[in-house]
């Protein structure tokens, strides 16, 4: 089968804060989809469908509110689809409205996700009891910890390694205008002496709550040759998901994320990841998942990713820059933060990412993962168009 | 500024591949399921349409569904549901927190990249843990509508009001969609009601008891194939000649309640208009809806429509609209019907719909 080529032509986002009061639900999309437009000198008018995402209704309280929220995207008489795929879904998001171009259904697409968490209480939205279900009632962190551990105790990392992840994001937040956290004084010695939530993770190596949006306009081959500023090409892009609960689930690497990542590379022609690809825009939490998602992504080989990281290697001067932006450690309204890294992947081989630009990106990964570990979804953009 | 693209017209829309549905499944449909899980509801509709087309979990190329969150009571309601579904080792798989009509549309699309041949699609509502006409309130405009939980029969009333006061029905006439379509749902054995209902008392004026969906909890599944797998999988496959969905304004005050505009478009982009159909499974979960769509849809009285029985005997939240698609393909693969219209919709007074157009080779 023959696809139709799909580019990144217009990215917008919000800033990220904590509270965003000064907008409704509708107003803070209509900020970041407006923005994408402006970036891609298009108009509302110009758009064929529009695509949705955002984790779980309960974080704001509003039961599928791409329904009220039609208007404020110019979806009136448009088709509007509403992905829901836990915290990978703003990645998904973007590779449904992919996929409606690249099967020839729309020429261009409006895609967006979001979390204004300020409207309700995110924690409370994950601790609804389930009857006849494990109850999670340590928040994310508690579920997540027990396998940083084991990754700790499998590969012999230095218990140090986390908080380098943190200093560094949070430094390379610095540089991004829109990230949420910006702390002009961060040291490594302050992240180490931040309080242990949930042990081995402290509270500086945890994402904040954020309210946000991100926005991207894709298109076809058409509509990438008018498009004012260079295009990113999507090369690659997956979706995978395992069981929830598994026997033989590895939590430290799942197998999702590893299928994922293989699929996306041999979409992209990528044989050897590490040379290949020029930045990383992947989904970390919780600090010590740098290195973990180094291994599962390929990389590193198993038990090595610890190293890149401890060596420099993933940060902003370093031979693989891995969250340029800041990452989810800086900025994390939930829906949204998949997204964010696709965008994020998409401005660096446009060479629109300001500050946090990566010299002569020309492939980036975005990544996205959510739920306990799988549900896993990626996209490799470059510079030039695919040639197959 | 470069020269602005004309945005979609309501032209019909060629796909580059031919897909169809292949097989269908759904539960019966109850007012209440205590005794089951989401994924126990789900399991035994999952093995039906597997077990019909031979495929195993392993075999299907793209996995999506619809349901949620709000008629579970939780966040991340479906991700148990995956359980049901084997997702060992790992799928390739997606999810719409909508009506499972809208998965079904986007493994379509995943199928014309050609990235999958065949697509494995479900959804489920259970609405008996809660009150629904509550429960749906919640999807109204957060800060103005919302906070007056005005419930989703008294908006259907507004609507059926619109409708008579316009002349378009009258009370009769909507007494006569209801006993249609749960005489026909005695053909049925998935239907939770059927047979002769009473028309009963006001619930909200001017709509009757009979006027308004059962409250109730089921699962439905599809299987899509293209091409040749689909003729492998299916003696006769429906196939998706046209599928398109649009969306209207949210708020009511802005909206013709009596006409639905984006049923009209979806139906002209998914080429509906281009012959007749012999028969149409309309999502129409209060009767006043089915005029409204009748006349939206252009379908003349030769038309059959919901020989199911349609949403006002079984209206399981979040898979009644994949039902509509199932039965349509369901008739065409027992050779009842040629050429079908499925619809679903979503949304307060029809504000979202969706329509298919499914035929059978001859």
């Amino acid at each position: 089968m023959n696809k139709e080529p799909v580019a990144v032509v217009g990215i917008g986002q919000t800033k990220h804060v904590a509270a965003r009061q000064d907008v409704s639900i509708a107003g803070l999309v209509r900020e970041a989809a407006q923005q994408a437009l402006t970036d891609a000198e298009l108009t509302w008018a110009d758009i064929d469908a529009v695509v949705i995402g955002k984790a779980p209704d309960f974080f704001e309280g509003v039961m599928m509110p791409e329904l009220y929220l039609a208007d404020a995207l110019g979806a009136v008489g448009k088709p509007m689809l509403r992905v829901h795929t836990a915290g990978s879904v703003g990645g998904s998001t973007a590779l449904v409205a992919a996929n409606l171009i690249a099967g020839r259904v729309h020429g261009t697409v409006l895609t967006l996700a979001f979390e204004k968490q300020s409207e309700s209480n995110a924690m409370w939205g994950l601790s609804l009891p389930v009857p006849f279900q494990q109850p999670l009632l340590a928040g994310a962190g508690g579920f997540f910890a027990p396998h940083v551990r084991a990754y700790m105790r499998r590969t012999g990392a230095p218990d140090t390694v986390g908080s380098l992840v943190a200093y560094k994001d949070r430094r390379n937040a610095l540089k991004n205008p829109y990230a949420h956290l910006h702390e002009h004084d961060i040291t490594l010695e302050k992240v180490q002496a931040s309080p242990m939530l949930w042990d081995p993770i402290r509270y500086s190596e945890t994402c904040p709550s954020s309210d946000g949006a991100c926005a991207m306009i894709l298109t076809d081959r058409a509509g990438a040759a008018r498009s004012p500023r260079p295009p990113a090409w999507m090369h690659g892009g997956a979706m995978r998901s395992e069981p929830t609960l598994h026997a033989g689930k590895d939590f430290v690497s799942p197998q999702a994320g590893k299928d994922c990542a293989a699929d996306v590379y041999r979409q992209a022609g990528v044989t050897d990841p590490r040379r290949e690809i020029d930045a990383v825009e992947m989904y970390v939490p919780f600090s010590w998942y740098e290195p973990m998602w180094l291994e599962n992504l390929g990389f590193a080989e198993e038990g090595e990713g610890w190293k890149l990281t401890e060596s420099g290697v993933t940060e902003l001067d370093g031979d693989l820059p891995v969250n340029m932006s800041g990452g989810v450690l800086s900025t994390n309204p939930i829906g949204a933060s998949g997204m964010i890294r696709f965008a994020e992947a998409a401005l660096q081989v446009r060479g629109q990412a300001g500050e946090h630009q990566i010299d002569g990106a020309r492939r980036a990964l975005g990544h996205a993962y959510g739920g306990g570990s799988q549900f896993f979804s990626m996209w490799l953009v470059g510079a030039e168009q695919p040639t197959t | 500024m470069p020269p602005a693209k004309t945005s979609a017209k309501p032209s019909v829309m060629r796909s580059v591949r031919d897909i169809a549905i292949v097989a269908f499944g759904q539960t019966d449909h109850l007012r209440s399921t205590d005794e089951l899980s989401e994924v126990e509801m789900l399991m035994p509709v999952l093995h039906q349409v597997l077990a019909s087309t031979g495929l195993k979990t392993s075999d299907i190329g793209f996995t999506c569904s619809g349901s949620s969150d709000y008629l579970a009571g939780r966040a991340f309601s479906f991700t148990m549901a995956l359980d049901g579904v084997g997702a060992w080792p790992p799928i390739s798989e997606s999810h719409v927190e909508m009506d499972g009509a809208w998965a079904l549309y986007e493994a379509w699309t995943k199928l014309l990249t050609g990235d999958a041949d065949t697509a494995l699609v479900y959804s489920y509502g259970k609405s008996s843990p809660g009150s629904v006409r509550d429960v749906l309130t919640r999807q109204l405009d957060p800060y103005y509508v919302a906070p007056l939980w005005p419930d989703s029969v008294a908006l259907a009333a507004l609507q059926a009001q619109a409708l008579i006061d316009a002349g378009d029905a009258d009370e009769p006439a909507l007494a006569g969609v209801a006993a249609r379509s749960r005489g026909d749902a005695a053909a049925n054995s998935h239907a939770q009601l059927s047979g002769s209902v009473p028309q009963g008392d006001y619930v909200v004026r001017p709509l009757r008891a009979g006027d308004c969906p059962p409250i109730g909890d089921g699962a439905a599944a599809v299987i899509l194939a293209a091409g040749d797998r689909a003729r492998e999988l299916c003696e006769r496959p429906a196939w998706i000649r046209g599928i398109d969905h649009r969306i209207e304004a949210h708020s009511l005050g802005v909206r013709d309640l009596t006409d639905s505009p984006s049923s009209r478009l979806a139906a002209e982009r998914a080429g509906a208009f281009e012959r007749p159909v012999d028969t149409a499974e309309l999502h129409a979960p209060f009767t006043s809806q089915e005029i409204v769509l009748r006349k939206a849809l252009k379908l003349g009285d030769d038309v059959s429509v919901n020989p199911s029985g349609g949403a006002l005997a079984a209206n399981p939240v979040m898979a009644a609209g994949l039902i509509r698609l199932g039965e349509a393909a369901a008739r065409i693969h027992r050779g009842e019907s040629d050429r079908a219209l499925a619809h679903a919709t979503s949304g307060p007074c029809l504000q979202q719909n969706l329509v298919a157009v499914l035929e059978g080779e001859s």
